[in-house]
């Protein structure tokens, strides 16, 4: 497919930007200035100002000496590479591909996206009418190269497009600056007299490239087409997404439902014939007045079933707020794994972990509830109770080490050790009574003691002697002691479980 | 003649109790092996799988021996079958401690919810869910209409339900085909050793349908129910006695 760009430049970003914000300024002549060696200089004028004589670099005192209304305002570092960026990020109603060119222009790849607007003039158009109405000057080109839609945005006519093979014909009267190169070469260029670019594409290369350097060729290069020359685009294309243009822009669920079914269809279909599935996706609804609403789902497998993955869409299509509409609508799978291939089983019923349906059900649950709620408990390495299990971190996990089953452990374990009261009258022997939420137990029978040290590599603290008592009414707790029994009774009691 | 009339009879009661909800697996056979004579109290002699347990539970103690009681069941029922879901209010159990009851804590799968209603919500999803062991569900408050989805639920996909009441207002009827009650019963020692002995349960069967409910002394050891015949006989002389 041939290649088409379109450069857009900015003629006064900053400025237009400073009108768009606050309108009195629109025909008043005003400047933005930032401190450079201990003045305050002049970074940019609007053009009222430029017709009164200040330039950009010229201190601000002077400026105001020319005119003494003269307003200004601070300017801020890096302003127009954000600008630029949050355009770039609304014209990917445009094209998904797009970069920001040095600080005062767009560069889109538009290759095969000018017939959905129903050919390349109304696709210009619509894209001229909507910054115009932003209030941004600009030009913009359209042509088979980067470097020609540049030339001629900048240096051309502007608002233009350059046909099909013809952009070596528009290229031929600009001046050499319309070349992307640096002003030594250029002034180099100049001085020689050779001042458009026709009067010096026919010399030879080897000429070329000894006078001027390797960068005029390979400028030149690019701009006939004979170098490929790509833009780095600011939204990293992911590999799996659908987008959905919308004629009018949708504010109701019920638009929102289908739109978001076809563009799941439309995946699943793709992930399907390359058997893989999406361990997480994100629907992006761009609005009409340029924000971007997301909604996000994740699932424990990976997943090509597009009702179950609509299920999930489904809960948090009440989050979006379209406003006045919705223009385009883009799903993308950022993290996508290939698919296990699905056998059929022989008896149905013998779910595993990495079961289908259970995957579902925990993605229902967790899209539902929060993932945060859903545990899987694997065995840890160590003896201190609270440490002896972790959470797995997901559900294919395998357990490490076994599950340890020489020490009697009780089915409920306080999360908090509970401080008891205790008659304990020998020492190292397991109480006689204790007083717990203010009843009193007296002990039948006891067990004990089990001797667990702190682990001082982790923590800090004293040993737990714990026995396993029985009450006479037949309940069963796990208690322990911190600490050694000592006179000064330096020690405490607690209840830390409960048996079955 | 009359042997094919029973054989009618038969078939004909056994329909009866899958209508009723009831069904009965040919692979039930390793639970009904755990609970020994427990299972003569259920229809068909036989625990029955794929429906809806209630359990009411009163007081803390009680509720570690109902978990406990449940484990017990759900151990066999893990066997051949998929994980187990259990839905609690906060960290319910002590993971290490299941495997004592035979089963593996790696796989069963907590949530822990704070609001009944989503619980609730939960607990239905899970019960549709085919091929889980079993979904464990520890809830207060449980209305019939609840209750009967929860039934309906599991008549479809054939996965055991076990509610565990803790505490509720009211002990209100419920469409699940048991209620039970557990509490704990003091241990007796073989002979004279010292320390804590086996765990002992009074098993309260409050209720099942089509069943004789009753009461039992149980002693679990070694993932088998052991009946305890002479408390049972003893607590039997106490109420002759106390009339």
């Amino acid at each position: 497919m041939q290649r088409r760009f379109i450069s857009i430049w900015f003629c006064n970003l900053a400025t237009d930007w400073m009108v768009r914000r606050n309108p009195a300024l629109k025909d008043i002549p005003f400047v933005l200035v930032a401190p450079d060696h201990g003045k305050m200089k002049v970074t940019v004028a609007n053009l009222q100002a430029q017709r009164d004589g200040i330039y950009k670099g010229m201190a601000l005192a002077d400026a105001r000496t020319i005119n003494h209304t003269l307003h200004y305002f601070n300017d801020e570092p890096g302003r127009e590479i954000k600008l630029l960026t949050a355009l770039a990020k609304w014209f990917i109603r445009f094209t998904p591909s797009i970069a920001v060119d040095n600080n005062d222009g767009l560069l889109l790849d538009v290759t095969g996206c000018a017939h959905l607007w129903g050919g390349e003039n109304s696709y210009l158009t619509d894209m001229h009418n909507r910054l115009q109405n932003f209030g941004y000057n600009h030009r913009l080109a359209m042509a088979d190269t980067i470097g020609a839609a540049w030339a001629v945005a900048r240096f051309g006519k502007g608002n233009c497009i350059i046909e099909n093979g013809q952009h070596a014909a528009a290229l031929l009267p600009l001046p050499a600056a319309a070349l992307r190169i640096e002003t030594v070469i250029t002034e180099r260029l100049q001085k020689l007299g050779l001042v458009q670019i026709k009067s010096f594409i026919q010399m030879p290369r080897t000429a070329l490239r000894r006078r001027f350097g390797k960068e005029l060729l390979q400028r030149l290069d690019q701009a006939m087409g004979t170098e490929e020359e790509t833009i780095q685009s600011i939204i990293p294309s992911e590999l799996f997404f659908e987008r959905l243009p919308c004629m009018d822009p949708i504010a109701t669920r019920k638009g929102i439902e289908i739109a978001l079914e076809r563009l799941l269809d439309a995946l699943c279909n793709r992930f399907v014939q390359e058997e893989k599935g999406m361990r997480n996706a994100q629907l992006k609804c761009y609005r009409v007045d340029g924000k971007i609403e997301t909604i996000a789902i994740g699932t424990n497998h990976p997943s090509c079933n597009s009702k179950h993955l609509y299920r999930l869409f489904e809960d948090k299509i009440a989050t979006i707020e379209p406003a006045l509409g919705i223009e385009l609508f883009v799903l993308e799978a950022p993290v996508v794994e290939d698919l296990s291939a699905v056998q059929e089983k022989l008896f149905a019923g013998n779910a595993e972990l990495n079961d289908i349906g259970l995957a579902e059900l925990l993605d229902r649950i967790g899209g539902k509830i929060g993932v945060q709620n859903i545990h899987r408990y694997v065995p840890d390495g160590h003896y201190w109770p609270e440490r002896s299990f972790k959470k797995a971190t997901d559900m294919n996990e395998k357990i490490t080490t076994e599950w340890k089953l020489d020490r009697p452990r009780p089915l409920q374990l306080l999360k908090h050790p509970a401080a008891i009261e205790v008659t304990a009258p020998v020492p190292d022997y397991p109480p006689m009574n204790f007083r717990y939420k203010g009843k009193l137990h007296s002990i039948a029978k006891a067990d004990g003691p089990e001797r667990i040290e702190q682990e001082w590599w982790l923590q800090d603290g004293q040993h737990r002697d714990y026995y396993c008592v029985e009450d006479e009414e037949g309940h069963r707790y796990w208690l322990f002691r911190l600490g050694h029994y000592d006179v000064a009774k330096s020690y405490g009691w607690f209840l830390h479980g409960f048996f079955a | 003649m009359t042997a094919t009339k029973a054989n009618i009879i038969s078939a004909l009661r056994k329909d009866i109790l899958s209508l009723q909800g009831i069904r009965h697996d040919s692979n039930n056979s390793r639970l009904d092996k755990t609970i020994g004579i427990l299972k003569n109290a259920f229809p068909d002699n036989s625990f029955p799988i794929g429906v809806m347990h209630e359990f009411i539970v009163e007081s803390a103690e009680d509720a570690v021996v109902t978990n406990a009681f449940v484990a017990s069941i759900v151990n066999p029922l893990m066997f051949d079958c998929g994980p187990v879901i259990w839905i609690g209010n906060n960290a319910v159990v002590f993971p290490p401690a299941l495997k004592a009851f035979g089963i593996a804590p790696e796989k069963i799968i907590f949530i822990e919810l704070k609001k009944e209603k989503e619980m609730l919500w939960v607990i239905e999803e899970a019960l549709k869910c085919e091929g889980l062991a079993a979904v464990i569900g520890e809830i207060k408050e449980l209305s019939f209409t609840q209750s009967r989805r929860l039934q309906l639920a599991v008549e479809k996909s054939k996965v055991t339900g076990f509610i565990i009441r803790n505490n509720p207002r009211v002990i209100n009827i419920t469409a699940c085909v048991t209620r039970w009650k557990i509490t704990s019963l003091p241990g007796e020692n073989v002979g004279h050793l010292p320390g804590v002995s086996f765990p002992r349960w009074n098993v309260e069967l409050l209720k099942v349908r089509n069943g004789k409910p009753g009461a039992w002394q149980i002693e679990y050891n070694a993932g088998r129910f052991r009946y305890n015949h002479k408390i049972a006989a003893i607590a039997q002389q106490l109420q002759q006695k106390t009339g």
